[in-house]
């Protein structure tokens, strides 16, 4: 491998760029006026309310934040007007404001440099840094076409900078969210219905009255709508029917938990259809209306009885039966819940359908308490020239796979960013915006190799991420409450808009996305794409083609409109799907046309061999990603994860309780830190779980480093969907190691 | 007047937002909390069941912790709310050791700090800041001495429990199961 790019922790060589400029870090938390108690209670001080919308992770809650005369943020509070979060926000969203006041905060931009034969970083102006990346962005469009710098991005920045490689002349904009995550559910649904599940979700979990979850782990992700919902559901006695492995907090929750063996899940949603055609349970009235393909499908799932499932998934025949009674007792207001995360075994499309099959049989969509009709505001893009047309694109850089991959795969154009044969088409320069991608994308050695490669990288973050240490450029962005930014315009039962705007100034250095990307248009002789001077005029002019204010915005928070067009279908109404034929496809054409089953077919998977144990990876409620890992507010909940073994497994390997252990998979690769080992009756025998977001290598998280381990470089074997791309991550096995490693290796 | 909280487990999915809102609420110091969640696990692999509860200072009304104050910093306020006067509290510790429920910390500053049902808010007629966060809306807060609040309504309709009964410190928490 080349050494051209060596990875830098950015306090190394003592060079002070962590020690930084900026002035004193405003605590946010601490600084509260302390209260008395007893008889001189002070009631709560009148603070200024600024309205944002949550930025930890993607569901986007609406809230108010809390400035003190002092200028701090005291707290962050859900907009009760917001139909997202009722004024509720998650324990993410409660603590946000770590993320502001995280003393390892990126404070000033950072520029590789070579001093004594060693890289590191050194301080430089926004000038400077700005200056040389639109240098490199403009050698490599004179080189290579500007189509040869590409855009991964995550959260609410991702859009600047996408506006700004469209200008730009290339539209090879990508994110984690589609291959590494709801990809296959997306296309899966898309096959079927004609559309997608959106996000947020268009799931009616509040008035449904069966809901089906699928691995699916709601009450650990904290998709606040969807928990708030559930709660609803189990207020109105709705029954919930969960399928996992590991009795999830969701599984508890539930009338039924099916203890699924992992990698099994087509068999048991093969034999519910089965039971639902050949026990005369399904909506025949809808399937008649709306369906199309009925027979084939009847014929396809013939054999696949409970009893077939039986020996693939080890549940009961009865169990099965049983379960798809409720669902088509409940129905239509029944929901098998799509799942956000679903790429798991690489056959993800097809375990997507068979999920949206069984919504179809049962009426759900389109129907109370099952999956309605999203409505949304249409904001007006603010006035700019046309985009210049890329002479190629994404989809070219599939070469031929993936063929109905409806968005672009992270994995393909770092594939196009390693030099080498059959790859007409080079990819030369990255901007990585809010991702870390060494953590969020498996296939590490592609990675690695891609970024040798590269003639710019630059990262935009608010912290130091593993990413941040493979860049030329960082560039400190500042967090969502010290900035403007796009109206959140929200498609869901009601359309809602949402404002964003800065509770304090920016810490440091630290600059808006917005900015940044207006910066280096006007650098690239781009200034007309970014024809405003603050942002916030761009939000002005378009609340004024919607007949509203930024006055109004700042003191309302949020704007609610009333639909105008029915949220499910109307009785008598002949509702046209968005299928090609306007059907719902039981029996895919278009995957028979692209080559693939025109139907879910069950294959087996492999499984472990002695001595190892599935790795299966999740959430924690008061954790995002691995962006908290560090925020002060959140870390003491769960400061590190854990590997949940089952207590016979324990016994087994003589594993005890908070024991430290290490994990190797089956391709010989070791957790790079270890793990405290939870004994719990929670987990399969035949799995191991741990939560995801921990074992942070890089030195600047001084909170994170070091603790727990990280799943994903544990993920060596990927499954990727033939589909669509996405990058199946449940195939990976692990072992335990109850001694330091690196001793084992010197003796 | 008594103020009372139920709390409904069937309902908990012990996501901590009502840890996190309770520190920035009343400025907890970071690596202290005046609540905290607890996870039970039951039974053997596949037939478990999990408890989640949001647990704090139980606010007895008969309360070892005012009790054994040699101060007279712990005391009660109206509506049966324990509360510790931080001026007259010289940190002794001895309500920390009374307390069955773990409820109370030592504060850096040097006095004991607990859970005080945001009665700050309470007196402007809000929620304390746990319930009125909770993504489940599973706490619930009110008088139980006034017969139309919700808290009465539920735990008329529910079966529920509450935490080291045999203490004998009859808690004005109730976790509803």
């Amino acid at each position: 491998m080349h050494t051209r790019r060596n990875f830098i922790k950015i306090s190394s060589l003592g060079l002070g760029a962590a020690a930084v400029i900026g002035g004193s870090v405003k605590w946010a938390v601490g600084a509260a006026p302390s209260q008395k108690l007893s008889g001189g209670l002070k009631s709560t001080p009148v603070w200024k309310k600024v309205s944002t919308y949550c930025e930890v992770c993607f569901w986007k809650c609406a809230g108010w934040a809390y400035v003190s005369e002092e200028g701090n943020i005291q707290k962050i509070i859900g907009n009760d007007n917001d139909p997202q979060c009722n004024g509720r926000l998650c324990p993410r969203g409660t603590g946000g404001v770590g993320m502001y006041s995280d003393p390892d905060r990126l404070k000033t931009p950072l520029m590789r440099v070579t001093i004594n034969g060693e890289q590191t970083y050194r301080e430089a102006s926004w000038e400077e840094a700005l200056d040389f990346i639109a240098k490199k962005m403009k050698e490599i469009a004179e080189k290579h076409g500007p189509e040869s710098m590409a855009l991964f991005n995550h959260g609410s920045s991702g859009k600047y900078f996408t506006q700004l490689l469209n200008a730009f002349g290339s539209n090879n904009v990508t994110a984690p969210s589609f291959a590494q995550c709801r990809g296959p559910r997306d296309t899966g649904f898309d096959l079927t219905f004609g559309e997608s599940v959106s996000s947020p979700e268009v799931t009616d979990i509040r008035d449904t009255r069966c809901l089906v979850l699928i691995g699916s782990h709601i009450g650990e992700n904290m998709h606040n709508g969807q928990v708030q919902e559930m709660s609803e559901a189990i207020d109105n006695g709705a029954t919930i029917i969960t399928v996992d492995p590991r009795l999830s907090t969701a599984a508890s929750k539930s009338k039924y938990w099916l203890p699924i063996k992992p990698s099994t899940d087509i068999a048991l949603l093969l034999s519910w259809i089965h039971v639902l055609i050949y026990d005369d349970l399904y909506n025949k009235d809808y399937v008649a209306k709306y369906g199309e393909g009925f027979n084939e499908l009847k014929e396809h799932v013939r054999n696949f009885t409970p009893e077939w499932a039986y020996g693939i998934t080890t549940l009961k025949p009865e169990l099965i039966r049983h379960t798809a009674r409720e669902m088509a007792n409940a129905a239509p207001a029944t929901l098998i819940h799509p799942g956000r995360h679903t790429s798991w075994y690489g056959d993800d499309v097809q375990r997507s359908r068979a999920i949206a099959i069984l919504n179809g049989l049962l009426g759900s969509w389109g129907n109370r308490g099952g999956i309605f009709f999203k409505e949304g505001i249409k904001v007006p893009d603010f006035p700019h020239p046309e985009y210049p047309k890329p002479q190629w694109s994404w989809q070219d850089t599939l070469n031929g796979r993936y063929p109905l991959a409806k968005e672009s795969i992270t994995n393909t154009i770092i594939e196009a960013s390693i030099p080498g044969e059959g790859n007409e088409h080079q990819i030369k320069g990255w901007i990585v915006s809010g991702t870390n991608l060494v953590v969020s994308v498996p296939l590490k050695e592609q990675l690695m190799k891609a970024m040798q490669s590269l003639d710019l990288l630059v990262v935009v973050d608010t912290m130091p991420m593993e990413i941040t240490g493979f860049a030329d450029v960082v560039l400190p962005e500042c967090t969502y409450l010290e900035r403007y930014d796009d109206l959140r315009a929200t498609a869901h039962r009601e359309p809602t808009l949402v404002l964003r705007m800065p509770a304090v100034e920016p810490l440091y250095e630290t600059k808006p996305a917005w900015w940044i990307a207006k910066q280096i248009g006007e650098r690239l002789g781009l200034g007309a794409y970014f024809n405003y001077t603050d942002f916030k005029e761009v939000i002005d002019w378009q609340l004024k083609q919607l007949g509203l204010t930024l006055d109004e915005m700042e003191r309302i928070g949020v704007k609610r409109y009333a639909r105008k067009t029915p949220a499910y279908i109307e009785p008598g109404a002949d509702h046209q799907f968005k299928t090609a034929s306007g059907k719902i496809q039981f029996n895919s054409m278009e995957l028979q046309k692209a080559g693939f089953d025109s139907m879910p077919v069950y294959t087996p998977h492999a499984q472990p061999e002695d001595g190892f144990y599935r790795l299966i990876y999740g959430r924690a409620p008061m954790h995002t990603f691995s962006r908290t890992a560090n925020n002060r507010n959140l870390v003491a909940l769960m400061p590190e994860n854990a590997v949940w073994v089952n207590p016979q497994v324990a016994e087994l390997w003589g594993l005890k309780k908070d024991q430290h252990v290490w994990l190797k998979n089956q391709q010989g690769v070791v957790s790079n830190f270890s793990v405290k080992v939870r004994v719990t009756e929670r987990i399969r025998w035949d799995s191991v779980y741990i939560v995801h977001g921990f074992g942070h290598k890089y030195k600047p998280l001084t909170y994170a480093f070091g603790r727990g381990v990280n799943d994903t470089e544990l993920i060596s074997n990927v499954m990727i969907d033939p589909i669509m791309g996405g990058t199946g991550m449940r195939g990976n096995f692990v072992t335990f190691i109850k001694d330091e490693p690196k001793k084992e290796a010197k003796l | 007047m008594r103020y009372a909280m139920a709390i409904d487990t069937r309902k908990c999915v012990g996501c901590s937002d009502c840890v996190v809102a309770c520190q920035t609420e009343n400025n907890v110091p970071l690596g202290f909390c005046r609540d905290w969640v607890v996870e039970v696990v039951d039974g053997t692999y596949p037939n478990v069941s999990i408890e989640l509860r949001s647990e704090r200072c139980n606010h007895c009304a008969n309360s070892p912790c005012v009790r054994c104050c040699p101060t007279g910093a712990s005391h009660f306020e109206d509506g049966g709310i324990v509360l510790v006067e931080h001026d007259k509290c010289i940190g002794c510790g001895a309500c920390i050791q009374a307390c069955p429920y773990d409820a109370r910390y030592s504060h850096p500053d040097g006095y004991v700090d607990k859970c005080t049902f945001c009665i700050h808010r309470v007196r402007e007629g809000k929620n304390p800041a746990c319930v009125s966060v909770c993504p489940t809306k599973c706490m619930s807060f009110g008088d139980l001495d006034d017969p139309n609040s919700k808290i009465v309504n539920v735990l008329k309709n529910r079966k529920f429990k509450s935490l080291a009964p045999e203490a004998g410190t009859k808690p004005q928490i109730f976790y509803l199961i």
